[in-house]
């Protein structure tokens, strides 16, 4: 038993699970759900359909080259059992994943470096543009921070006044 | 060399079959139409055309039949007396003869009825005479129906003999109903012959093939025989006997010690004399079937005596033969077909005595002269008196040996699954014959998946080696990464944060609106402010709006109010009004009713009024009268050319889209669509 990857997404697809096409060229194609078979149906390519690994991978989202990537090879010859190298292989793998995991995560983070001084500038001048939908120009003038005006008058009160002025 | 094939004799059809499919053929093949009118000759034609092909066609059919069909004394000997025996070879010769002067009568029917229609002289004369000489030539084929089904019926068993060629080397398996030939057959070669514990199980010859030395031999199973005269055999038992009688073969007596076919021994031993004369020049074996039932030193004396009268007679057929003594155990074998021991020592027994003897015979005839000037032995010369036997290093005789004794005493898997229970219960352990490095490791079950990833593509001998590197970068890099950090000393203060999402919300409900207003603007009518049926426009929100930005909104709503009300309100309010944030309004007014009036009439809407030309309206953006009186000239200069010209202004009537697609779409119940 073997997990695969698929063709399109490059998620794995477990025993049970997906659809596999063989054209006539013996090109074996696999699909982990419908919906990466119906893309490929439709001719799409998947290093243009932004879900996609290899989407990602183009364009640096994800990490591409990682000495970690280089423990998973796909072996052809099988080895004689061995119980001390399963063991061992068992365990490296967890270490291995949490590596992976360790540098994928500082790798988005690398990416996401100047994201906070960007949401910063951002956030200032508009701002500064933008103050006078919620303070009016007069306000500012006297008030010159970039914060909401205090509210003067309440417009319910100054009726009651008024209706009061009139009944007297 | 001839192989007797009956298979491929054609079909006989059954006497009204044979009619039918002669008339048939006949009324597709000829001409069909004739006419009253025609000429004589050509209504004679017709109708003989039509006789002489009936006729035809049954001399034919009836030539083919008797031509397929074989003489029975041309095929050999064997082959006839096997259909003797199943079918009588006088009668086959009378049903052949019958069909033979039928096929004449039908030829002489023809032609006298050809020469009688040559006289014919009207289209129903004709026409009697043609269905006349049909007429009888059916009634010939129709006396001989019984010869053709017999002919039919010997054609299928015909088809259905084993393919047996007298000429090359046989085995023949003999002996009494249930000894156990069926069962010897199935053992040695691949024929699946039905073996059941009653007699008679096998009714007619079957045939098997066997390879000795390279060599291919036929073996033959008989149906049993008892010990009967002659006479009083049946016709399964002389299947046996011709196959005895005509085959060159080697025979196999089969002689059942136990007695467990219900036949003793001394039975089969009077049978085994009584037709002793069959067994001459045919290498003889005495095999002794069933002896795990009862092994050959089991049976009495008499018994004893009795067999080796047997062995005795076949004996006197080797020496008959070769004029050699050989040894005993060439003629009297035991096995037994249940445990298969010995079953094969007797196959290789008769098939070696019989190569001998076939060899011996073409050695003494004729044909050995072409055969031995073709090969050549070379022996080379001994050079002296010196034995050179093969050398065998004695460590492979000792392994020889060893082996020998292992394959006796060794387990076999069969044996281990019989004891466990049997094929269903008991499945065998196939990681029993692993090699590894440790054998307890021989149970063990490797996981192939973990976590998402196949473990065999991890599998590497230096994978530890390779992880205590990984784990030297990642610490590495760990200590890297501790000293950067993201500058975060610029932050918006609390206030700012709430002032930019408030910014936010309003910017966000603004292009939710126009949204709204822009899908629904085509079929949604303007409506002026003035008919507020929503109650949107009021002051009151005006002043909450007004006060969220900060500002004081109470003169504004003063104001709004003030002039939304009446003419005395006015009055009484506009004083009050006339300093203050309100907007700028013509001050040189030379006539005080004027301002009045332009006052009463800006300020509200009770009434409409004609106004004088030069007046200026508040929101139309003139600075003053004169202003808008020269602005009224330059228009109606700019005009006055056109008009002078009668061209087309415009006020003129346009159509900007001559043919709008709305008008000119969809379909017509009636007339075209080129205009509409």
């Amino acid at each position: 038993m073997r997990l695969e990857k698929c063709w399109f997404c490059s998620s794995t697809v477990y025993p049970g699970h997906g659809i596999q096409f063989v054209r006539n060229d013996a090109k074996i194609f696999r699909f982990c759900r419908s919906k990466c078979h119906k893309n490929f149906k439709m001719k799409r390519n998947p290093r243009k359909v932004k879900w996609t690994k290899a989407y990602r991978r183009l364009h640096g989202k994800d990490m591409t080259q990682d000495s970690t990537f280089e423990f998973e090879r796909k072996r052809n010859r099988p080895e004689r059992y061995d119980r001390n190298l399963a063991e061992n292989t068992l365990k490296a793998i967890k270490k291995i994943d949490k590596v992976r995991v360790d540098r994928e995560a500082r790798h988005h983070a690398s990416r996401m470096k100047g994201k906070k001084a960007k949401e910063h500038r951002e956030a200032e001048k508009e701002l500064v543009q933008s103050i006078h939908m919620v303070k009016a120009p007069a306000v500012l003038q006297h008030e010159p921070s970039l914060t909401l005006p205090k509210i003067k008058v309440k417009v319910s009160q100054q009726q009651s006044e008024e209706t009061r002025a009139m009944e007297e | 060399m001839v192989q007797y094939n009956f298979k491929k004799i054609t079909v006989v059809p059954n006497g009204k079959d044979f009619i039918d499919i002669i008339l048939s053929r006949t009324q597709r093949q000829t001409p069909t139409v004739v006419h009253k009118g025609y000429a004589i000759s050509r209504l004679r034609q017709f109708y003989m055309r039509k006789v002489k092909y009936t006729q035809q066609n049954f001399h034919e059919k009836l030539s083919t039949i008797i031509e397929e069909f074989p003489r029975l004394d041309d095929i050999h000997p064997f082959y006839g007396d096997l259909l003797h025996v199943s079918y009588n070879k006088d009668h086959y010769k009378l049903a052949l003869g019958q069909i033979n002067t039928a096929r004449n009568l039908i030829s002489k029917i023809a032609k006298d009825y050809v020469r009688m229609l040559k006289y014919g002289d009207s289209l129903y004369r004709c026409k009697s005479l043609k269905v006349a000489a049909l007429g009888r030539m059916c009634t010939v084929i129709k006396r001989i129906g019984p010869s053709l089904a017999y002919l039919e019926q010997i054609r299928q068993h015909m088809a259905r003999l084993p393919s047996i060629d007298p000429n090359t080397r046989t085995i023949l398996i003999c002996g009494y109903p249930n000894v156990g030939k069926s069962s010897f057959i199935n053992k040695i070669t691949r024929a699946d012959v039905e073996v059941q514990p009653y007699a008679f199980t096998t009714k007619s010859l079957f045939v098997g093939h066997t390879d000795y030395k390279y060599l291919r031999y036929q073996v033959i199973d008989t149906p049993g025989i008892l010990d009967r005269p002659f006479e009083d055999r049946n016709i399964i038992e002389m299947c046996s006997i011709t196959a005895l009688a005509h085959l060159r073969a080697a025979v196999l007596f089969f002689l059942d010690i136990s007695g467990s076919c219900g036949y003793s021994i001394a039975q089969q031993a009077a049978l085994f004399h009584s037709i002793k004369s069959l067994f001459m020049n045919k290498p003889l074996i005495i095999v002794c079937n069933k002896i795990d039932l009862l092994p050959l030193d089991g049976i009495s004396e008499e018994e004893k005596k009795l067999v080796a009268e047997m062995k005795a007679e076949a004996m006197k057929t080797v020496l008959g033969l070769e004029g050699e003594p050989s040894d005993d155990e060439g003629v009297l074998l035991t096995m037994s077909t249940l445990t298969e021991d010995g079953v094969i020592a007797v196959k290789n027994a008769a098939c070696e005595r019989l190569l001998n003897q076939r060899v011996e015979l073409k050695m003494k005839s004729k044909k050995i002269n072409d055969c031995l000037n073709r090969f050549h032995v070379a022996m080379p010369k001994p050079r002296d008196q010196k034995e050179r036997p093969p050398c065998i290093p004695p460590a492979v005789l000792e392994a020889r040996a060893k082996q020998a004794a292992e394959k006796e005493k060794r387990t076999l898997e069969r044996d281990l699954e019989n004891d466990n229970g049997g094929a269903g219960v008991y499945s065998a352990s196939l990681k029993k014959h692993y090699i590894l490095a440790n054998d307890e490791w021989k149970e063990d079950i490797m996981p192939e998946i973990l976590d998402g990833h196949n473990v065999y593509d991890f599998i590497d001998p230096d994978i530890l080696l390779k992880l205590e590197e990984l784990e030297q970068e990642e610490g590495l890099r760990q200590e890297e990464e501790d000293d950067d950090f993201e500058m975060d000393g610029k932050e918006l203060t609390p206030e700012e944060q709430e002032a930019l999402a408030e910014i936010r919300k309003k910017k966000s409900l603004l292009i939710q609106q126009h949204r709204i207003k822009k899908s629904t603007a085509e079929s949604r009518s303007t409506v002026p402010r003035k008919f507020d049926k929503d109650r949107k426009f009021t002051s009151e929100r005006m002043g909450r709006h007004l006060s969220s930005l900060g500002l004081d909104p109470t003169s504004a709503i003063n104001r709004a109010r003030s002039r939304s009300r009446g003419r005395k309100r006015e009055r009484s309010s506009d004083r009050g009004d006339n300093d203050g944030d309100v907007m700028d309004m013509d001050v040189d007014q030379p006539n005080k009713k004027l301002r009045m009036r332009s006052r009463s009439l800006s300020m509200s809407r009770s009434r409409s009024r004609s106004r004088p030309p030069g007046e200026v309206v508040p929101g139309e953006g003139f600075k003053d009268s004169a202003q808008k009186v020269k602005a009224l000239k330059i228009a109606k200069k700019s005009v006055k050319k056109r008009n002078k010209d009668a061209r087309r202004g415009e006020a003129d009537r346009v159509i900007p889209n001559l043919k709008p697609k709305h008008l000119f779409s969809g379909k017509r119940s009636s007339g075209k669509t080129d205009r509409r």
